[in-house]
């Protein structure tokens, strides 16, 4: 079938602001929306840029903006788009060049919540002891790919850079309610601060966006109320 | 050009890079190199699981998983390396729990086991439950975990930086990398004591496969062409029998380790029909076969090229808590719910056992005799120590990773204590830059598209499961052809920022490299064995081909060389399953 591609396209090096191009693409409706665009990169606009690598929703490398919806091109099959679809770059960050944005503020905010096991020392020669259920209390937020899908879908993140976005508190979830961690005072400071979770308005964007399903405004609710009752359960 | 010097620098942050990392960081001065994000790897695509003799929810012994390893790889194993593997396991998995990964568990909060291909009790008794998991993002959970200890102790990441070159000094000792960063596009140079390699595999060489597009085996392939670094094995790369009809992309072999079946045409539980003791869970490289051979014999679906997975039996609570996220794969690309309908799935190229040779610490090593090139290590899917032989058991690859990523980066740190820096070369970004400027110099040529399509509809049907003299000779010839293409292309983008259509070009290159060491391989082994298949000479020659290759680049085509296997404590005998 043949689809027109409405594509962003800005590459600093050379326009002084962002335009779109069409592109007339022939594919197959099973096609991903990334098989599409690799088509054109590859046929008619080697220029065209944008990142990528596992091509089946693992990785997190191609977020981009799918009709105004934050989505994996290789999650998304051509027949769900009709033969008209418009691509842009995630809003919020810099734009590097077409669809790639600048993500040193993305990794700025997830580093900022430690996200990494906080414990005493293991045990000799066994690992640490937990019953399923605890397992179960944290599942949905190790699913994160750190695609950004979620932190630029927030009308927050589009105003201030302030607010270190729903990603970051997801990954601080991960660890807050890991009955093997201890830092959780640690990362529930970060989060208490003017720019932690008292920034969410609980708009739901990124629970929308999320690839992955995890429950984003649950787990940032979750945090919230840890941090109003002082208490992790 | 920016100009660095470390006392180490690795490049690739997968499962094997990221290892190597956590043991140095903070004791020396280190950089990670990757091209993708560090959480991007492919390892972060790992489903199934990483295999130790925990013996958590049943008698399980070292001994066991090192005698399953050696049978997996038809005994083309160096058994020494194997019994490391094997015995190392249950350390390194317990380190990963240690680190926060965060396993599934049993009713007595331990790591839980499954199931999974090749893996038996007893010496092949039957299947024994040795996988440990994480629902079927195993890899996920390892990939966030190393780069969260990566943040914890504040490694230094090279992050989008793309690999051009590999520097040695003229007596052949590793000192140093180019790089090109690719969101200005300035080359960096990175001088160093020791180098290591930890890029992964090259399954983009094929058209069905369950690799990334990052998959293209640079690391590999560059210090190859330099002629003094041999590979050893390529035309060992393994098919895993499960991937996506048409797109490759992989169902985990947990999904038959939970208790799947394949099925041909007639609905017929084929597999058990070739291997009565381990049915679907024997070895990949037989199921990949098995599969063969029903489509050849018209019983592929449709009369079609695929066969059927069927998960209906199996509880729906289980698929929901085990098989997450492959059922998942089949419902977003298929349009399939394997609840209630088979699954169509070919094999699909998956595994590169081959690569850049080394001992048990990562050094890679240079000839049959073992000798090191010091300085020079690498370790994970790049490397070939060789515990995978001629095809890897399902799960082993993740503890390859992190047993010997984990070893290489102790050998590292221990090393550059000691080694003195060693002189660049002259003019040492030169070989990168010609390299670069080459591919940016033509405004007319051949489309770096078309070779690699062309290059991979080839692989699929010359160097694939099955493989003959007349087809690998035709293989060979038409990667001749291709390069010749390749020196002609020309691309689009002249730009220095965020130039991917530069680099697509550049990763070609390498591909065509490891495609053509892999071809070669294939037509000197005139036998089968594991992963390697020729239907002109079926049966495994222990007599002549007991032994590895070597593959050495030079400018008048590639020279083979033969390495003997380590047998220490399993003789050679016929696998059956
Ligand atoms: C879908 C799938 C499922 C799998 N499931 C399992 C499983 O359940 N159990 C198991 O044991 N094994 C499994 N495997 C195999 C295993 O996951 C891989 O073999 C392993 O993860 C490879 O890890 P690595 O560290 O060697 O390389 P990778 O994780 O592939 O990392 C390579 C690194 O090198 C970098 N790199 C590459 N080229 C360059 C360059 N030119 N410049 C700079 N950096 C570069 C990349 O950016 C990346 O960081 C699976 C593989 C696939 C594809
Ligand atoms: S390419 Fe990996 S998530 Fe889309």
């Amino acid at each position: 079938m043949e689809v027109t591609f409405r594509i962003k396209r800005f590459n600093p090096e050379i326009d002084t602001k962002a335009a779109y191009k069409e592109y007339v693409v022939d594919v197959e409706p099973t096609d991903r929306v990334l098989d599409a665009l690799f088509r054109i990169k590859w046929y008619q606009d080697g220029s065209l840029t944008f990142r990528r690598s596992c091509a089946h929703g693992i990785c997190g490398s191609d977020a981009m903006r799918i009709n105004g919806r934050n989505r994996l091109a290789c999650k998304e099959l051509m027949l769900d788009y009709g033969n008209k679809i418009t691509i842009e770059p995630l809003l919020g960050y810099q734009v590097v060049k077409d669809l790639v944005i600048d993500m040193t503020r993305f990794f700025d905010a997830y580093k900022s919540v430690s996200p990494f096991l906080i414990a005493d020392e293991a045990p000799v020669n066994r690992e640490r002891l937990q019953s399923p259920a605890d397992r179960d209390r944290f599942e949905d937020t190790t699913k994160c790919i750190l695609c950004a899908a979620c932190t630029t879908a927030c009308p927050i993140t589009w105003t201030t850079d302030q607010f270190v976005g729903p990603a970051a508190i997801v990954n601080a979830h991960r660890f807050i309610f890991d009955s093997r961690d201890q830092g959780a005072g640690i990362r529930l400071k970060v989060l208490n601060e003017r720019s932690g979770v008292w920034r969410c308005r609980t708009v739901f964007n990124c629970t929308e966006a999320c690839p992955r399903d995890i429950e984003i405004t649950k787990a940032i609710e979750e945090v919230k109320r840890a941090l109003l009752f002082d208490k992790v359960s | 050009m920016a100009y660095h010097r470390f006392d180490a620098v690795i490049v690739g942050a997968g499962g094997a890079g990221l290892m190597a990392a956590i043991q140095m960081a903070g004791q020396a001065n280190i950089a990670v190199v990757s091209k993708l994000y560090p959480p991007r790897s492919h390892t972060g695509a790992a489903q199934g699981g990483i295999s130790a003799a925990l013996g958590n929810t049943e008698e399980d012994h070292w001994e066991w998983h090192m005698f399953d390893t050696v049978k997996g790889g038809d005994y083309l194993v160096d058994q020494d390396a194997a019994e490391v593997l094997a015995r190392e396991a249950v350390d390194a998995v317990l380190e990963l729990e240690h680190m926060g990964l965060p396993f599934n568990r049993t009713p007595e909060g331990k790591i839980d086991q499954r199931r999974f291909g090749g893996h038996t009790r007893n010496f092949g008794e039957a299947p024994v439950r040795r996988a440990c998991f994480a629902a079927d993002r195993t890899g996920h959970m390892i990939i966030q975990t190393l780069y969260q200890q990566g943040i914890k102790h504040k490694v230094n990441f090279f992050d989008e930086h793309h690999l051009l070159d590999v520097l040695f000094t003229e007596d052949g000792q590793a000192c140093g990398v180019v790089t090109i960063d690719i969101a200005t596009g300035e080359i960096h140079v990175l001088h160093a004591k020791a180098i290591m390699i930890a890029t992964g595999g090259y399954g983009r060489a094929w058209s069905v496969t369950s690799n990334a597009h990052a998959g293209t085996g640079d690391g590999v392939a560059i210090p190859w062409r330099k002629g003094i670094v041999p590979l050893m094995d390529m035309e060992f790369y393994q098919f895993h029998p499960t991937g996506l009809y048409k797109l490759g992309v992989l169902l985990s072999e947990a999904a038959r380790g939970e208790g799947g079946i394949l099925r041909n045409s007639t609905g017929e539980a084929f597999c058990e029909r070739y291997a009565p003791t381990l049915k679907d869970l024997a070895p990949r490289d037989m199921v990949s076969r098995f599969i063969y051979e029903e489509v050849r014999e018209g019983r592929g679906i449709d009369g079609k090229d695929y066969v059927h997975l069927d998960l209906t039996h199996l509880p729906p609570e289980v698929i929901d808590a085990k098989l997450p996220d492959v059922t998942d794969f089949a419902r977003t690309y298929l349009r399939v719910e394997p609840k209630t309908e088979p699954v169509p799935i070919q094999p699909t190229a998956h595994y590169a056992m081959g690569g850049l040779p080394t001992d048990v610490d990562g050094r890679v090593i240079k000839d049959r005799d073992a000798n090191p090139i010091p300085g020079f290590y690498s370790a994970g899917e790049s490397a070939c120590v060789s515990v995978h032989g001629a095809n890897r058991l399902g799960t082993n690859s993740l503890v390859d990773l992190v047993v010997f990523g984990r070893r290489a980066g102790k050998h590292m740190l221990n090393y550059v204590r000691e080694a003195d820096l060693q002189p660049l070369p002259a003019n040492p970004e030169d070989v990168a830059r010609a390299a670069v400027s080459d591919l940016l110099s033509r405004d007319k040529g051949e489309n770096a598209a078309d070779i690699r399509s062309e290059l991979q509809v080839m692989m699929m049907e010359k160097v694939g499961v099955v493989r003959t003299e007349t087809g690998l000779k035709e293989a060979l010839a038409e990667i001749g052809d291709l390069k010749s293409r390749y020196a002609n292309v020309a691309i689009q983008d002249k730009g220095k920022r965020f130039n991917t259509d530069l680099l697509e070009a550049h990763e070609l290159g390498c591909l065509l490299d490891c495609a053509e060491a892999t071809a070669f391989g294939a037509l000197m082994r005139t036998e089968s064995r594991g992963g390697h298949y020729r239907s002109d000479f079926e049966a495994r020659d222990d007599v002549n081909w007991l032994a590895h290759t070597l593959a050495y680049y030079s400018p008048n085509g590639i020279e083979i060389d033969k390495k003997p296997v380590t047998i220490t404590k399993f003789e050679p005998k016929e696998r059956k399953y």
